[in-house]
């Protein structure tokens, strides 16, 4: 119930900052995107399922304010969460290098989609322009926000994991 | 852990992949019926906008109070230089007001002749406050501090600054989404000014980072119109009152169609430094489900 709620808090605080703090604060009119680092990192924390829920409400609240219809953010971000649930078995919390490299190849391919089911099938073709101008930037900005967002949400897990592993010894 | 071997006592919980197989046919249903509908709107509206909007509305003040904060400090030296500067700028200044109020005088009434200025003062106005801002990098909208509580609607037109900003796209109880015009996914069915030629504004992203927008399919038969002419909305827009500003022709070019020109608007509005806007909730007659123009 607490795990629900903090991850409650983290999804809604993230959006929030993203579209009112951020925006204020763009470098080049490019914003990070702290929905993808908190939808892979709970993926690659916590296993797919817990990874494909959180993208999909991440990605939900992103349709219903920014969207022209419902679902298209979701089903992007779920698939992100997904995936990256499957790297769950390989991770440990000491090493800093999976995560920054799963985080920086899921924003680059949450761009490349984006690009591609939103800008190519209208057919805007510039391809090299709309990835050094758009996808780059947002992965590089993206990857210096997660330094200092990452080692938050660890922080926040590895408590919520500890005390759910103390109550499970209750029981037994 | 199959889902068929259960142990006693054990929570059945769904394993992933169904859960992934359920949800992406859940998304797919929604964006079929949202594509052409918005039966969901109004519930899950309602929703995020008695959890999210009061949140974002607060947060938007901190953010804003950030960047003016960053942006002082930055130019506090370059200030105090300006200040001195322009305390001397000032009483030339006021010699040349009492100039152009005589000039301002005369300008009133050419506007009166050209109407212009009564039918944007006879519009009904709200003012709304910006309180966030697109939260991807790909197309360009934000929210206003309104909604249908406010008396807003969705297609209600949005200006600030004497020009047009965008049009309403969706409502919430406390809260609104305006697509601006700059963006990647809008088009204005538009005119000139001086000479009523029709012609499309659309956004465009490459053209965003030079702060243009560019036009296309103006049938200038007689060859007339000319860089700085004044684009307005036009009469025959279904979702755009007419006669708004847009901006003026920077630069124009004939297609290679040889009928038609194409080129790019600087618009009137300074996009990126929207603070408040005008709400226009007079709307243009609505059709009934006319074809959506996005």
């Amino acid at each position: 119930m607490l795990r629900k709620f903090v991850v409650f808090i983290f999804i809604l605080g993230c959006f929030v900052l993203q579209c009112s703090v951020f925006s204020s604060l763009a470098f080049a009119g490019i914003i990070p995107n702290l929905m993808v680092i908190l939808t892979s990192s709970f993926g690659f924390m916590r296993g797919e399922r817990e990874g494909l829920v959180i993208g999909f409400f991440c990605g939900l609240l992103n349709d219903v304010f920014f969207g022209s219809f419902l679902g298209f953010y979701a089903l992007l971000l779920m698939y992100i969460g997904f995936l990256n649930g499957k790297f769950s078995r390989i991770f440990y919390p000491e090493d800093i290098k999976l995560p920054l490299a799963l985080i920086i190849a899921s924003d680059l391919s949450y761009g490349m989609l984006c690009y591609i089911l939103m800008f190519l099938l209208r057919g805007r073709l510039q391809f090299t322009y709309y990835f050094v101008h758009v996808i780059l930037p947002e992965a590089l900005y993206t990857i210096v926000v997660t330094l200092f967002l990452y080692p938050l949400v660890l922080k926040v897990n590895e408590k919520l994991e500890a005390r759910e592993k103390r109550r499970a010894q209750k029981f037994v | 852990m199959s889902p068929i071997v259960k142990r006693k006592g054990e929570k059945f919980t769904l394993p992933s992949k169904y859960l992934l197989l359920i949800l992406t046919f859940l998304c797919t249903v929604l964006m079929l019926v949202t594509f052409g509908t918005d039966v969901f709107n109004r519930p899950l509206n309602t929703v995020v906008g008695r959890v999210v909007v009061p949140f974002q509305q607060g947060v938007g003040r901190l953010g804003e109070w950030l960047a003016n904060r960053s942006e002082e400090l930055v130019q506090i030296r370059y200030l105090l230089e300006e200040n001195k500067r322009l305390q001397a700028e000032i009483d030339a200044l006021t010699e040349e007001n009492t100039l152009l109020q005589q000039d301002k005088y005369e300008l009133n009434q050419l506007r009166a002749l050209v109407q212009l200025d009564e039918q944007y003062g006879s519009y009904e106005k709200v003012g709304a406050r910006i309180t966030a801002r697109d939260a991807g990098n790909w197309y360009s909208s934000f929210l206003i501090d309104k909604g249908w509580e406010d008396g807003l609607e969705a297609d209600m037109n949005v200006i600030a600054g004497g020009g047009l900003v965008g049009r309403i796209t969706s409502v919430g109880p406390n809260w609104a989404r305006v697509t601006s015009i700059i963006s990647d996914n809008s088009n204005v069915s538009a005119m000139t000014l001086a000479t009523e030629d029709n012609l499309i504004v659309s956004g465009n992203l490459q053209k965003m980072a030079e702060n243009c927008i560019t036009f296309g399919q103006l049938v200038d038969s007689r060859n007339v119109v000319q860089v700085g002419d004044k684009v307005v909305t036009s009469n025959i827009s279904d979702k755009f009152l007419p006669n708004l500003l847009i901006g003026y022709i920077s630069s124009i070019e004939t297609d290679a169609n040889n009928l038609t020109k194409s080129g790019l608007i600087t618009p009137a509005v300074d996009f990126e430094h929207l603070g408040e806007v005008l709400v226009i909730t007079d709307r243009k007659q609505a059709v009934d489900e006319g074809p959506e123009e996005d």
